[in-house]
């Protein structure tokens, strides 16, 4: 059962991933990746949501959307390669600003997902 | 196109769930196996996308399958994210920065290390290969 969760949620995770990532890097014509940014902030927000109610959501949600869902909608090899590959090209400065506002809004996501799960109880 | 990166992100997050489950560390200790899923990953798509450009004709689907979906399924943020603000909650404010600086620096030097010796081999193996009969 809890493998079913999971694939249902990375289901529908992976490809959400892909058409957003898709839909926001058509919107500039920089090489900056704002679109894995903004996926992986999405997703650590709801992640520390899930986090902070754990105990009111169910095992069976926290599956589904958390290590199914999250975990597909963000990943870490896409931040990687996208910041090796700024720096390939010269773009040193927005390899190095690309790592910074991810670990600077990702985390913050985080926690103020966990945050706002605590004070909504 | 949205089915193969569907297939690879389930097949991704099911590895990555198996690994979780069989590598259980409690809520203040080292997440092991997030680091291990992440590190592989960056490892993974370093070859992958040095590999992708040599060959003469890629499936068309093999970057969707195999990159965005079956790597990008496998690897997270949001975990890790996660997992090092957990840390700091739980007063192991060493752990987590060791954890944080283990992910970023070491992912950072899987996908260089990997993209660079696949880039290697591929050269090597273009430079041996025999010249095609002019």
């Amino acid at each position: 059962m809890s493998w079913l969760l999971v694939a249902l949620g990375a289901g529908v995770g992976a490809p959400a991933r892909y058409l957003l990532d898709r839909a926001i890097q058509s919107w500039h014509r920089t090489l900056f990746p704002w679109g894995t940014v903004t996926v992986n902030v999405l997703a650590s927000l709801v992640l520390g949501l899930l986090t902070g109610a754990a105990g009111t959501v169910s095992g069976n949600l926290a599956l589904l959307a958390g290590a199914g869902f999250c975990g597909a909608l963000s990943t870490y090899s896409a931040f990687s390669y996208e910041t090796l590959r700024l720096a390939g090209l010269g773009a040193r400065w927005q390899a190095v600003g690309n790592v910074a506002l991810t670990l600077v809004a990702g985390l913050g996501a985080g926690a103020l997902g966990w945050w706002l799960a605590l004070s909504l109880r | 196109m949205l089915a193969a990166v569907a297939l690879g992100g389930i097949l991704g997050a099911e590895a990555r769930y198996g690994l979780s489950r069989a590598w259980v560390h409690r809520p203040d200790g080292f997440p092991w196996s997030t680091l291990l899923v992440n590190l592989t990953g960056c490892l993974l798509i370093g070859v992958l996308m040095a590999t992708l450009p040599q060959l003469p004709r890629p499936h068309r689907l093999a970057r969707p399958f195999l990159g965005t979906g079956m790597l990008g399924g496998y690897t997270t943020y949001s975990t890790f994210a996660v997992e090092v603000q957990q840390l700091v909650r739980q007063h192991r404010p060493g752990t987590a920065a060791g954890y944080l600086a283990a992910t970023v620096l070491g992912c950072a030097v899987a996908v260089w290390l990997a993209a660079g010796l696949a880039g290697r081999v591929w050269q090597a193996r273009r430079s041996v290969a025999p010249e095609p009969a002019a």
